[in-house]
């Protein structure tokens, strides 16, 4: 029987870039994916005909320029387009708009507040420092505190440096970013509530957080320190859909010589005197291999797919406390035509972004409330889009797709799993609240999905479908991800490694989780190391 | 005519006092000025209604700190020094909890309890070690910050890989996670999350409040003490030590501004429009009261008045006075019992549910309720055979939507008493008189901005380096000669007087020397 240098599992783009950086080394590899498409919740398919869906994941902007570069992936196809700003609809039948251009920008916001106008680029330049700070670690792995390593303690002396490096004043208001809520932080620069509202989503977007919540300030980074083609902060929609990025790194893992294999669904790993060696198959079919690392997210990989008695008793309780909080749902609409909202100019550049209909901070707040008390949110954040305006490739002429990325929608309802006609009553409440602000919305409706956590759970395969694979908040976060003492892609059992969104630097189609941990891969079989390392633009 | 001191401190609080007595230790003529009749700041014992009395906005000693009761001598009479935390259930099965030890729960509970106090006692033990000093500057890398800095990595190095871990990953957690995965009665992480989120605008779900609760715990451990005669006595003690030690003191004094003259602090004026002269002025009162209100926007940098005017500090606790007749009767409850401290969550969701109409400027239809019947200890405080109930209720916003009038105090009032009656049925009955001080009482009658106990909420980015804002966690503010001693600076609030005794050994520079 064949044995392979590495099994990758989970064909979603973290797995696919482990394996695609293995094989480059000239790794023996093969990408398992229990569905028949691949791509996990970095995908595009055709539920409705004619229609490419971007069924999850629906916008681009952390995928990692190098990473990009260093794969290739131009080659396979992946061309990303970035879209103009976004707009915030309003009760009283006024809107906000977000524009790239900065004295449109200056214009919309001194319309509401000249102060807010001008503290705008105070906001920005603060914004991006804690970027750039961020920026510098997305690619390289979280030093251990705890560790007297030399690799370590370089590490940490290396972010010391480089923190003090900011100066007191900006390290000061570092610690504070890093622990304060979006809503406070948010309160430095502006007054108007709308303006608030706009840039608060990022703050809250697949956490089970809400913006007053400590600690969201950081997650508006998780939004804020991607880029399209260097624009830094720019999003951007992948031409053929979010699946179009899955297919290209698939296309230069399959380049490189390694092996994909769909409906190769994993039921165990395979461990022997403390070793993975290799899986077995849900079709019981078994795979062996030199190593083997896990792309889904820690609860699947060390509570389902292996045996309690294989891994020490504190990481397994660590694994269970660990947590995966199901926030957000999509719904996912093909329009018969373009609708209207006439709120905003005919021609406005605001259709192409993204649009949201909520208008305050308490609103916002509101919507998780609902989340807490168990239910999905009755007046919900909807982050919605139509890419089609921007990659018309996605539907027929003169035809739109729309994604809506839903927050706050709970794993289960109060406890207990979805029924059919709470899931209908979601999707009402999406459509409900588009369609106060574009009259014939409604009568364009095609067809449409909704997607609870538990459905993307089901369907995806991540644990109550959290699309970062694990909360963003301090505990999980740097050398506390996924669990304190295994932040370096390491699982405590010999030969397995994690490469999901579950690991250091988090979610997001951002392929970092999967680079850097190839590179510990290498490191560990002293291979020459494929994997780029740090940023080259910043 | 104008007097001159070596310094004045402005706010005869309890960290005002501290403060001011260790100057005049070291040879200094200081001179407190105190705006109200009696000094204490919040920590006062006050005569509510005829013949009763409680103690008006701290009601239990949590924090004092050994080493300012070492260096002032002082010897705080108490009536109870380790009390019990009964939480209540409807049904009379009480759980009651003393030091690691809970009753009233299964057995794991307990045990899990002893394990939880344990390290959460250990971890507010490394907290406590650095409320007797100054916080390093971050930016400076002169000798002293180094070691301070080195000291701080160290310390929390010391604890073990384990350990270590687990303090990194908990001090960012909510407490609501963590009670979850380890117990499983709801009184226990009811009573648990209360003492999270007492003083602070947090629910049991937000993120910071284990920090929060470990900074209840770093005082004493989580020992609860009632002095005698309230906590009027412990600040008359206090004030009695610095008239000792040569300090003026005179009240019904409110200061009305500090004066600044070319560009560094002057003197004082005062509303009746005294000025007394001094080089250094100290304040006791809250950071926006001393840089905005005293000193004025015009005498301090702009970015620096931003950042002050940032700072979150918008109480929640309001104070509920009930003289009464007679102890009410709580089903599973002794005469006794009454003298320890009573908690009122019962779940870890009523006190989210409770917190979650504070976000929008409106008061908990259902407050949770930490209440004392001081009386019971100690005969003074009330007409013989009466008693008083001093209890802490929250949520009260101090920016309540549609203000604070009579008819919002009544509804907050009346609720908590609803609350209360469940328990005690025969509450209502008893009182005789009552007061309820809101957040915005407690700003107009202590001179608190907000009403915040702590002067500023003790959530991470207001802590250590960043209190009370970015770059004057040292006590000094960036006026010459004006320095911070009150709860708004390091290491924040509680009746502990580690800012006092901190702001004073900085102005005597013998921080280094620590």
């Amino acid at each position: 029987m064949k044995t392979y240098d590495a099994i990758i599992i989970g064909a979603g783009h973290n797995g696919l870039t482990t394996a695609a950086f293995l094989a480059k080394a000239g790794l023996d590899v093969v990408c398992l994916e229990k569905n028949e498409y691949i791509g996990g919740a970095t995908v595009s398919r055709e539920m409705y005909k004619g229609w490419l869906y971007s069924s999850c994941s629906y916008v681009c902007s952390l995928l990692r320029p190098e990473i990009y570069r260093a794969l290739e992936l131009h080659k396979h196809g992946l061309q990303v387009t970035p879209f103009g700003g976004s707009c915030q609809f309003m009760e009283n039948g006024d809107y906000f708009g977000s524009y790239h251009d900065p004295e449109e920008a200056y214009r919309e916001m001194a319309r509401f507040s000249r102060r807010d106008a001008d503290a705008y680029e105070r906001y920005s330049a603060d914004t991006m420092r804690q970027c750039r700070l961020v920026r510098d670690n997305l690619l390289r792995t979280a030093p251990d505190p705890t560790s007297f390593k030399p690799k370590d303690l370089m590490g940490l002396a290396e972010l010391g440096l480089k923190f003090m490096d900011m100066g007191e004043d900006a390290m000061y208001e570092t610690i504070r970013f890093w622990t304060m809520s979006v809503a406070e932080y948010l309160d430095q620069y502006f007054e108007t509530d709308v303006i608030k509202t706009t840039k608060s989503g990022s703050g809250i977007i697949g956490t089970a957080l809400g913006v007053y919540s400590p600690g969201t300030a950081y997650v508006l980074l998780h939004h804020y320190m991607g880029d399209v083609d260097g624009n830094v902060g720019t999003w951007g929609v992948a031409r053929g859909g979010m699946g179009a990025i899955a297919d290209s790194i698939a296309g230069a893992l399959q380049t490189y010589g390694g092996e994909l294999r769909a409906k190769a669904g994993v039921e165990k790993i395979i461990v022997k005197n403390g070793r993975a060696t290799g899986v077995a198959l849900e079709s019981g079919e078994e795979i062996s291999a030199r190593l083997v690392v896990s792309a889904i997210d820690v609860k699947q990989t060390f509570l389902d797919r292996m045996d309690k008695s294989d891994l020490p008793e504190d990481f397994y309780n660590r694994v269970v406390n660990f947590k995966i909080r199901g926030s957000s749902g999509k719904v996912n609409i093909a329009l018969d035509g373009m609708p209207t909202f006439p709120a905003i100019p005919k021609g406005s550049t605001l259709y192409h972004g993204d649009m949201h209909f909520i208008d305050s901070m308490e609103r916002m707040e509101r919507a998780f409330d609902d989340w807490k008390a168990g239910t999905w949110s009755k007046d919900p954040y909807i982050d919605m889009l139509i890419p089609t305006l921007t990659d018309p490739t996605m539907a027929p002429p003169g035809k739109h797709f729309m994604s809506c990325f839903v927050q706050y929608c709970p794993y289960q309802i109060d406890g207990r799993a979805w029924t059919e006609p709470e899931r209908e009553a979601f999707g009402q409440t999406v459509i409900d609240q588009i369609a106060n602000y574009s009259p014939d919305f409604k009568s364009l409706i095609l067809h449409y999905e909704v997607r609870t956590p538990e459905d993307i759970e089901n369907q995806i395969g991540i644990t109550e479908g959290n699309i970062f694979h694990g909360e963003l908040t301090m505990d999980q976060l740097l050398f506390n991800r996924p669990v304190p003492g295994y932040a370096q892609y390491r699982s405590p059992v010999s030969g397995l490694y994690m490469c999901g969104s579950s690991t250091h630097p988090g979610g997001g189609v951002m392929s970092a989780p999967g680079a850097n941990a190839a590179r510990e891969i290498l490191a560990d079989l002293r291979r020459t190391n494929t994997v780029p390392e740090n940023f080259g633009d910043d | 005519m104008t007097d001159k001191y070596d310094a004045i401190v402005v706010g005869g609080g309890h960290n005002g006092l501290v403060c001011s007595a260790l100057l005049a230790k070291s040879g200094k003529s200081v001179l407190v000025l105190e705006a109200n009749d009696q000094v204490g700041g919040a920590a006062i014992t006050r005569e509510f209604t005829d013949g009763y009395s409680v103690s008006a906005c701290a009601h239990l000693l949590y924090q004092l700190q050994p080493s300012v009761r070492k260096d002032l001598k002082l010897k705080p009479q108490l009536v109870a020094d380790d009390m019990t935390t009964i939480a209540l259930d409807e049904d009379g099965k009480h759980i009651r909890l003393s030091g690691n030890s809970v009753t009233g729960v299964s057995d794991d509970d307990a045990s899990s309890y002893r394990a939880f106090h344990k390290r959460m006692t250990r971890f507010a033990g490394l907290l406590n070690t650095y409320f007797n000093k100054a916080p390093p500057r971050l930016g400076p890398m002169d000798l002293s910050n180094l070691v301070l800095l080195g000291r701080l990595g160290l310390s929390v190095r010391l604890l073990g890989k384990k350990e270590m871990r687990e303090f990194l990953r908990l001090i960012f957690m909510n407490i609501h996670d963590e009670l979850v995965e380890r117990f499983e009665s709801p009184l226990l992480k009811g009573a648990v999350s209360l003492d999270a989120v007492l003083g602070t605008h947090l629910g049991p779900r937000s993120p910071n409040s284990i920090l929060t609760y470990l900074y209840r715990l770093a005082g004493d451990c989580g020992r609860v003490a009632l002095p005698a005669g309230g906590m009027g006595t412990v600040s008359d003690e206090l004030a009695q030590v610095a008239r000792s030690a040569g300090v003026t003191i005179r009240t019904g004094m409110p200061v009305k501004r500090i004066v600044i003259d070319n560009g560094r602090v002057a003197g004082v004026e005062t509303e009746s429009g005294e000025r007394f002269d001094s080089m250094t002025v100290v304040s006791n009162a809250d950071p926006k009261r001393t840089l905005l209100d005293l000193v004025g926007a015009q005498h301090i940098e702009a970015r620096f008045t931003h950042r002050i005017s940032n700072i979150r500090m918008r109480g929640n606790a309001a104070k509920l006075h009930l003289a009464l007749d007679g102890l009410p009767t709580i089903a599973g409850l002794t005469q006794d019992d009454f003298a320890e401290r009573l908690v009122i969550a019962p779940d870890e969701h009523y006190v989210e549910r409770a917190f979650n109409p504070a976000k929008y400027g409106q008061s908990s239809p259902e407050p949770i309720v930490e209440m004392t019947f001081p009386s019971c200890r100690d005969a003074s405080l009330a007409p013989s055979g009466k008693h008083v109930m001093s209890a802490i209720v929250q949520y009260a916003p101090y920016a309540l939507k549609g203000g604070w009038t009579d008819a919002a105090r009544r509804e907050f009032e009346a609720a908590t008493i609803r609350v209360i009656e469940r328990y005690a049925p025969d509450i209502a009955k008893r009182i005789t008189a009552s007061e309820l001080l809101t957040p915005a009482d407690i700003e107009s009658e202590f001179h608190i901005t907000g009403g915040h106990w702590h002067h500023g909420e003790l959530t991470m980015d207001q802590l250590m380096f960043v209190r009370p804002v970015s770059g004057a966690a040292q006590y000094r503010m960036p006026v010459d000669g004006l320095y911070l001693c009150g709860a708004g600076a390091h290491p924040g609030g509680g009746v502990s007087g580690a800012a006092g005794r901190n702001a004073a050994r900085a102005i005597l520079g013998r921080e280094k020397a620590a």
